[in-house]
């Protein structure tokens, strides 16, 4: 049945457009017309050795997108279709796969390898294919190295497409077995190790058993270190992501190595080729990582599952670790400042610098000042820059009383270095510092802040003439305004900043102004700064603020009046209006929240309105979409039931958002302004419910809008429900069902980690603020009884809660406000029934005497109408 | 297909990214833009929610007191207009203490000095005056100071109505005295409403407000009532006095309100002199300021003081009100929403030199009463003087118009009685089907 195809693949990648345009055509109709014959013919391709490389790569590549594609509900309609395939047609590709990894040829090996992991990773869940395994672990002892490649590349790729939950441990152990005598030294083939190191970094996940026993664990991470010092420069880099990766995975494995991995760690640091390097300090950023986290949950909840202990490794290499991340600060690049992508030695160790002082504080500042006081005064820009970077990286972990001393003596030192270094690299990583400084030695909560009301005009005025200067310098100026600004929030109308208000306002609006603002990400730091100063504003400066209000609004109608851009400006116009748009949303917050700014405020509101739909109606990018959507969702809460004026122009922006399946934060943003609308518009909202509801309904039951966007859908309803009341009625044979399947799938979700849990439960909060919003709105119509039917079943919800015990606090408070709710609305017609569940007895009980708050007056309140509808 | 040239330029085995972060804040600011707005709706969901549910169990309004832990954000103020009823405070007390509006009870106990006087003033209930049978009944009323009873760092202190203390001393409550045997917790207190009877030297418990910081607020008056009981014999506050326990507390009976309890409120013999019943609504919330979910009715059988006495006892012949002058020269009574009882002409003002926020006297001039609507209207008044300096607020309109029907039409205690009878519901409705039939 295969068809010859060569030319029309070779076609595919011809340089003509209109050939590639018709062979492309050519492919996706034959796939149409007979998809088993198309894929018989993909893999006859793949696996005939006379055919040009280039229709195998190609004909593997169209094979193996038949199998799989990254969104979800994509991948699993592939995988059933698959599967749905006739055997024999499904043995036949297989058989070509397996039969191309001898191929001669290296491409159409690898791409084979890659069909064959992502059949696997559709059969082997289902127990078929069974003996592809063996058939894998026959190929490692051929003789011929080509073979061997191949077959430990495709072992790799398998662990990749398949959880460790499929393979049998008998099974785990001859993969692993195989892949780490792959990697041994005595393999004389360097592809072969190659392949084998790759391989490992993706079986690690499969080595749980094999890393608990002491035998097995020596053994692989002895060849680890070994393939670290193979001559071969891939090999040493794929050995040292394998490090890295043991390093996050078994952590509390590793104490016996550590001193071995130092000493590889720091003989590539300082002598490997770069890549290899970069891989090193990794290791050590990475064990950082690890041990901030678990010390953050000693410091948190001891009774937290805080299960792997903390080894300290950082803390004890810290003497050799320091000085070995200090050289490599040494080793910047010219112009990194001005390259958004890069990533050299430099940058790691002082990334890598800043996080062991994260880890273990105090202890790392006498190791720091040395090298800072030796270099910070010295005549080569790079020790001078090497030494602020320094001191920069450290601001964030150690005491403010170890740093407060220090920082005071440096503060003047900065500002000056600031103004007067001859160099940009230094100038941007001294604005960096002073960032830093204010960032965590400033603020209220700050015992002995280092900012002075005296001292503060003079950083001030460094930091407006600094905003002057080349793009990245000024950039980080901005940055460092921010956090200076950010330091006096709670500090109301004593603010020193009070006096210049004015000034640093005109300052950040002709940063934005500049007509390098492009560079640098200049221009969006500019706004970001601006909308600090906005939040941090007192009642003394609102009246400056309010009279920013049309200044933005300019600029926002000035670039809706550009008119045939080219693409570069239309995306630079989208960027601004992006960023014009989010500081209109904080000066909305800010003004339309307090009542002395609010009447004169909403003044703006019909212009406002007028400019956000103008950005609708421009093809823009989801990032405009979601910050004017989020302006309009602080406008209608500043503007409470007048909001209904803008409805109507609104309306259709609205209901685009809610089909932005696409960009689904946009469609998850538009929910929530939903609700902003139902809170501000109450009963008024009436009129477009129909419209509301069906898009959110459409939206739970597709497969294709991300999972993340339905809890607020469901928190949505009981928006809705609560600002129409008893009107609600009509949606409730749509509504309920969703409710109750979603409630029975999430009561008894099977959480296999935290993130699952995490969004198990926001949907559980999200369908128990359904049930209240509903509940709460029917309440005191003559229709309560309508709700009577779901009862049983919202009361064994909350049963299941209770007993799955693995609720976290907001899902437990909204759960018995649910109770309450329920109880309220329904009185003692639903007495028996709340009688007979455990909520009312047990549940309600551990509420009440919970620590938390929250839970507490909710549980409270659900006392007080249980006992009602009980007694009568 | 399209991307097909795309995919095969991609390197199908790509290196692991390890990129960190690089002189970048962990948080954009978009990112925190988007997180500030996310909870600031949950924030106002959570406000629909409290406002709905506060609604529903038929509370008209209620102090939204901020938790010690609530985050505090830099949102906009939540509370609408029905909310700022409840905190709204004289001009002349928000100028007296600025901060005392946002206090919650915890932070309140610390006060000192004016500021306690100002914030404790608010914060009891005060049952309006019963003009009108009310739907529901309950208890009695006895004779005496009524205070707020404070035990907080072990000491006990008594504040009147307008805020100043009464006494000073140790007690069994929690935390009320330094004692061993009974110290609870620093943070632990108690906010009890309470009537002093000199005459037994006894604290009559009337209300709990605050139990072992647990604030009982929100909570019904059923079940604060139930609460009192059991927890107030339990604390060893009803014990005789002692060293540690200088006045002794106890229970003001509460009664069901039926015919039998009324008429055993009405005519029992009390340890206390009586001044009246007192009823509550058996679902209503503490809440602060002068409510009708509390109403005081009084006859001469059960008070001494029916109609209002000056300082030295004697009632005078003509009613006197005490009202709050405002800036346009209004009178007004001290309801959360303020009704305007009179007016002094702007002349007179300048004369007296009498300042907005003033509490004035006056002698009710009975000719020029008139009741509109089922709506008082006092016409012409008399001014006598400033009110006692004592006084924290002008009388409230029920007070004011229970005073006059007091004089001139009593709300008798059968009517109360009538009310009650299952007959007359019965009455009344079939009277209302005929009507309609």
């Amino acid at each position: 049945m295969a068809v010859e195809i060569t030319q029309i693949l070779l076609n595919a990648q011809s340089i003509d457009a209109a050939t590639r345009k018709h062979a492309e055509e050519s492919l996706k109709q034959f796939q149409d017309q007979n998809f088993p014959s198309f894929l018989l013919s993909l893999s006859g391709e793949l696996a005939n050795n006379e055919k040009p490389v280039d229709s195998r790569k190609l004909a593997g590549l169209i094979l193996k997108n038949t199998l799989d594609a990254k969104e979800l509900h994509r991948k699993n309609e592939l995988a059933q279709r698959w599967l749905s395939l006739d055997a024999s047609v499904k043995a036949q590709v297989k058989g070509c796969m397996l039969q191309t990894l001898s191929s001669p040829v290296s491409d159409a090996r690898s791409t084979a390898s890659q069909v064959i992991a992502k059949i696997a990773g559709i059969e082997l869940p289902q127990k078929q294919w069974p003996e592809l395994i063996g058939i894998l672990l026959s190929n490692i002892h051929q003789l011929q190295s080509h073979v061997k490649q191949a077959t430990l590349e495709t072992l790799g790729y398998l662990c990749e497409e398949v959880s460790p939950e499929v393979a049998d441990q008998d099974q785990v152990n001859k993969i692993l077995t195989a892949v780490v005598q792959g990697m041994n030294a005595s393999e004389g083939n360097n592809d072969v190790r190659l392949a084998a190191t790759r391989a490992l970094y993706n079986a690690l996940g499969f080595a749980q058993a094999n890393f608990s026993n002491d035998m097995e664990r020596d053994y692989i991470m002895r060849v680890v270190c070994e393939a670290t010092m193979s001559p071969e420069v891939k090999i040493r880099q794929a050995a040292f992501e394998c490090l890295v990766a043991i390093s996050t995975t078994y952590y509390d494995k590793l104490a016996s190595y550590m001193q071995d991995i130092f000493s590889i760690t720091a003989k590539a640091v300082r002598e490997d080729e770069e890549p290899v390097a970069l891989q090193a300090i990794e290791f050590w950023s990475s064990i950082c990582d690890e041990e901030i986290d678990i010390l953050d949950e000693y410091g948190s909840d001891f009774t937290a599952d805080s299960d792997i202990p903390c080894f300290y490794f950082i803390k004890q290499a810290l003497p050799a670790l320091v000085p070995m991340l200090l050289e490599t600060l040494l080793k910047q690049e010219e112009g990194q400042d001005q390259d958004e992508g890069a990533w050299n030695i430099a940058m790691a160790g002082g990334t890598c610098l800043g996080l062991v002082a994260r880890t273990v504080s105090d202890d790392i500042v006498p190791l720091v000042m040395p090298f800072i006081e030796e270099n910070i005064t010295k005549p080569d820009w790079r020790q001078r820059e090497a030494a602020t970077y320094a001191f920069g990286s450290i601001l964030e972990g150690p005491s403010a009383e170890k740093l407060s001393p220090i920082v005071n003596v440096a503060l003047n030192f900065m500002l000056t270095a600031l103004m007067k270094d001859p160099n940009d690299h230094v100038k941007d990583t001294t604005a960096w510092t002073l960032g830093r400084i204010f960032e965590f030695m400033h603020g209220s909560n700050v015992e002995t802040p280092v900012i002075t009301r005296e001292n503060c005009h003079q950083i001030l005025t460094v930091l407006l003439q600094s905003m002057k200067d080349v793009p990245n310098v000024a950039e980080k100026a901005c940055g460092a305004l921010y956090f200076l600004v950010q330091g006096y929030e709670d500090a109301g109308s004593a603010s020193p900043l009070s006096p210049f208000f004015h000034d640093i306002i005109q300052a950040l609006l002709s940063v934005t102004h500049r007509d390098d603002a492009g560079e640098s990400r200049l221009r969006t730091a500019a706004y970001e700064s601006l909308n600090e100063v906005v939040r941090c504003s007192t009642e003394e400066t609102a009246p400056t603020v309010m009279q920013l209000v049309p200044v933005i609004m300019m600029e926002l109608h000035q670039t809706l009046e550009a008119q045939k851009l080219s693409m570069d400006e239309r995306e630079k116009q989208n960027e601004l209006q992006g960023l014009l748009c989010g500081c209109l949303q904080v000066i909305i917050q800010k003004l339309g929240s307090a009542e002395s700014t609010k009447y004169a405020f909403m003044q703006y509101a019909d212009q406002l309105m007028d400019l956000f739909l103008r950005v609708f109606a421009c093809r823009n990018n989801a990032t405009v979409h979601e910050e004017a959507m989020l302006a309009i969702g602080a406008l209608a809460y500043a503007a409470g039931q007048n909001f209904v004026k803008y409805m109507q122009g609104f309306y259709p922006y609205l209901e685009m958002g809610l089909q932005n399946f696409e960009e689904y934060q946009v469609c998850a943003i538009t929910v929530g302004v939903v609700g902003d609308i139902c809170r501000a518009l109450e009963e008024k909202i009436l009129p477009f419910c129909d419209g509301v509801m069906t898009h959110l309904l459409k939206n739970l039951s597709s497969n294709l809008l991300h999972r993340s966007v339905k809890p607020p859908i469901f928190s949505c309803f009981g928006d809705i429900a609560l600002a129409i009341g008893e009107n609600f009625e009509k949606y409730l044979i749509y509504a309920m069902p969703m409710l109750q399947s979603a409630a029975e799938l999430s009561a008894h979700a099977v959480t296999v980690d935290d993130e699952m849990l995490e969004y198990t439960n926001q949907l559980r909060n999200g369908i128990l603020e359904a049930y209240s919003g509903i509940f709460q709105g029917f309440k005191n119509s003559p229709k309560t009884q309508l709700l009577m039917p779901f009862a049983p079943h919202i009361l064994q919800f909350l049963d299941s809660l209770y007993n799955e015990k693995d609720m976290d606090d907001v899902v437990m408070k909204a759960a018995i406000g649910v109770l309450g709710d329920l109880a309220d609305t329904l009185g003692t017609n639903a007495g028996p029934l709340i009688n007979q569940s455990i909520s009312s007895k047990d549940f309600l009980e551990e509420c009440l005497s919970s620590d938390d708050h929250l839970i507490k007056e909710s549980a409270e309140w659900a006392k007080l109408a249980v006992t009602r509808a009980i007694s009568g | 297909m399209q991307n097909l040239q795309r995919a095969l330029e991609a390197e199908w085995m790509a290196p692991h990214e390890l990129r960190r972060p690089y002189k970048r804040p962990a948080i954009s600011d978009q990112q925190r833009r988007r997180d500030i707005e996310l909870l600031r709706q949950s924030q106002q969901r959570s406000d629909s929610q409290n406002r709905a549910r506060r609604l529903a169990s038929s509370i008209l309004s209620l102090p939204d007191h901020a938790s010690p832990d609530t985050a505090h954000i830099d949102l906009p103020d939540v509370l609408d207009d029905d909310y700022d009823l409840v905190l709204e405070q004289s001009p002349e007390l928000r100028d007296a203490s600025p901060t005392a509006r946002d206090l919650d009870v915890v932070q309140a106990s610390k006060l000192k000095g004016s500021a306690a006087r100002h914030w404790f003033a608010r914060q009891l209930m005060l049952p309006e005056w019963m003009i009108d049978v009310p739907p529901n009944l309950d208890r009695d009323w006895p004779a005496g100071k009524r205070c707020f009873v404070v035990s907080s760092n072990g000491s006990t202190v008594s504040r009147l109505r307008n805020g100043s203390v009464l006494h000073h001393f140790p007690s069994f409550l929690p935390n009320g005295a330094r004692n061993k045997d009974i110290s609870a917790p620093s943070h632990v207190y108690c906010i009890l409403d309470c009537i002093y009877h000199e005459f037994d030297q006894t604290y009559y418990v009337i209300d709990m407000v605050c139990w072992r910081g647990y604030s009982l607020y929100n909570c019904s008056a059923e079940f604060r009532f139930f609460w009192l009981n059991s927890k107030l014999s339990e604390s060893g506050a009803c014990n005789p006095p002692s060293t540690y326990h200088r006045y002794r507390f106890s229970v003001v009976p509460i009664c069901d309100c039926n015919q039998i309890g009324l008429h055993k409120a009405y005519t029992g013999s009390f340890t206390f002199v009586k001044d009246g019943l007192l009823f509550y609504n058996r679902h209503a919330h503490y809440q602060t300021g002068n409510t009708p979910l509390a109403l005081v009715w009084k006859d001469d059988l059960c008070s001494q003081y029916v109609l209002d006495t000056d300082s030295k006892g004697h009632v005078p012949a003509q009613q006197q009100v005490v009202l709050e002058l405002q800036e346009d020269g209004n009178l007004m009574t001290s309801d959360d929403h303020p009704i305007v009882l009179g007016f002094l002409e702007r002349d007179f003002l300048q004369k007296s030199g009498l300042q907005a926020g003033n509490l004035l006297r006056f002698s009710v001039i009975d000719e020029c009463v008139k009741i509109v609507d089922g709506k008082l209207e006092l016409g012409d008044l008399q001014y006598i003087g400033k009110a006692n300096r004592a006084r924290a607020f002008a009388d409230s309109y029920s007070k004011v118009f229970f005073q006059y029907t007091a004089r001139h039409s009593p709300l008798r205690f059968h009517d109360l009685i009538a009310f009650l009878n299952p007959n007359y519901h019965e009455n009344a409705e079939n009277n209302d089907i005929e009507m309609i039939g």
